[in-house]
């Protein structure tokens, strides 16, 4: 029988860009050490893996208000500190792109063709009215908690960011 | 050290110079040895970690001016 694959499994939490960077820095390198990892997004997390331009759901007042101040998509998130209104961040993105580092765009693609599995949290989308149609492609299931507690059970790897 | 395939990773970031030797071993066969040049100095620890990890070979890594020459072969 072949050994079965070791795991890892990480929270997104967050929305911010730094952390996001941080979340997928480290599952691709899990992912190409022969680990199958998991990125379970959840609550402000779920804007790194929305669309831009969202709305699929059905949005009630509240949810349409918050709608328009918590804008997805990863091109939008700004940074945890420093942000400076978007000028830290695009300071931020320019240091980055002179140091050949790949963007927050560039690596979710390159984290799902490096196997990484990408699950949204039904919960959290119920709460700020997101439908499946409002993530993009790399997202593979919509789930809750449990799947993602089982697959952190089997995990030696297991982060909250 | 004579290799297959030179890899440059001149100018790149962790986790790039790692994922890009996985990719490429990806696509050599099983024996063949990578040479990956990369300037970011957290391969010296790195690539060792990674091919414990994976299984691959490492066979040496040279450093000169700044610059770290590493080989890996694949498993097979």
């Amino acid at each position: 029988m072949a050994k079965e694959k070791e795991m890892a499994t990480i929270v997104v939490f967050s929305g911010e860009l730094d952390r996001a960077l941080a979340a997928f820095n480290i599952a691709t390198t899990a992912a190409v050490m022969d680990i199958d990892v998991t990125m379970f997004f959840t609550f402000w997390g779920l804007n790194v893996v929305t669309k831009e331009k969202t709305g699929a759901g059905d949005k009630n007042q509240l949810q349409k208000m918050m709608g328009m101040m918590n804008k997805g998509g990863a091109r939008r998130l700004k940074l945890s500190k420093m942000n400076m209104f978007g000028g830290g961040k695009a300071a931020m993105k320019k240091l980055m792109a002179e140091y050949h580092m790949p963007s927050l765009e560039e690596m979710i693609p390159m984290a799902k063709e490096l196997g990484v599995h990408f699950l949204a949290c039904t919960t959290s989308m119920a709460l700020m009215g997101l439908d499946e149609k409002d993530f993009v492609s790399e997202v593979e299931d919509f789930v809750g908690a449990a799947t993602y507690v089982e697959k952190a059970s089997r995990s030696k790897i297991n982060l909250f960011i | 050290m004579e290799a297959d395939k030179v890899l440059d990773c001149i100018g790149l970031y962790c986790p790039m110079p790692i994922v890009k030797t996985a990719q490429q071993l990806n696509e050599m066969k099983d024996g063949e040895v990578l040479e990956v040049i990369a300037d970011d100095k957290g391969i010296k620890s790195d690539m060792p970690a990674w091919t414990g990890k994976t299984g691959h070979k490492l066979l040496e890594i040279e450093e000169k001016d700044g610059e770290f020459h590493v080989f890996v072969q694949k498993r097979s």
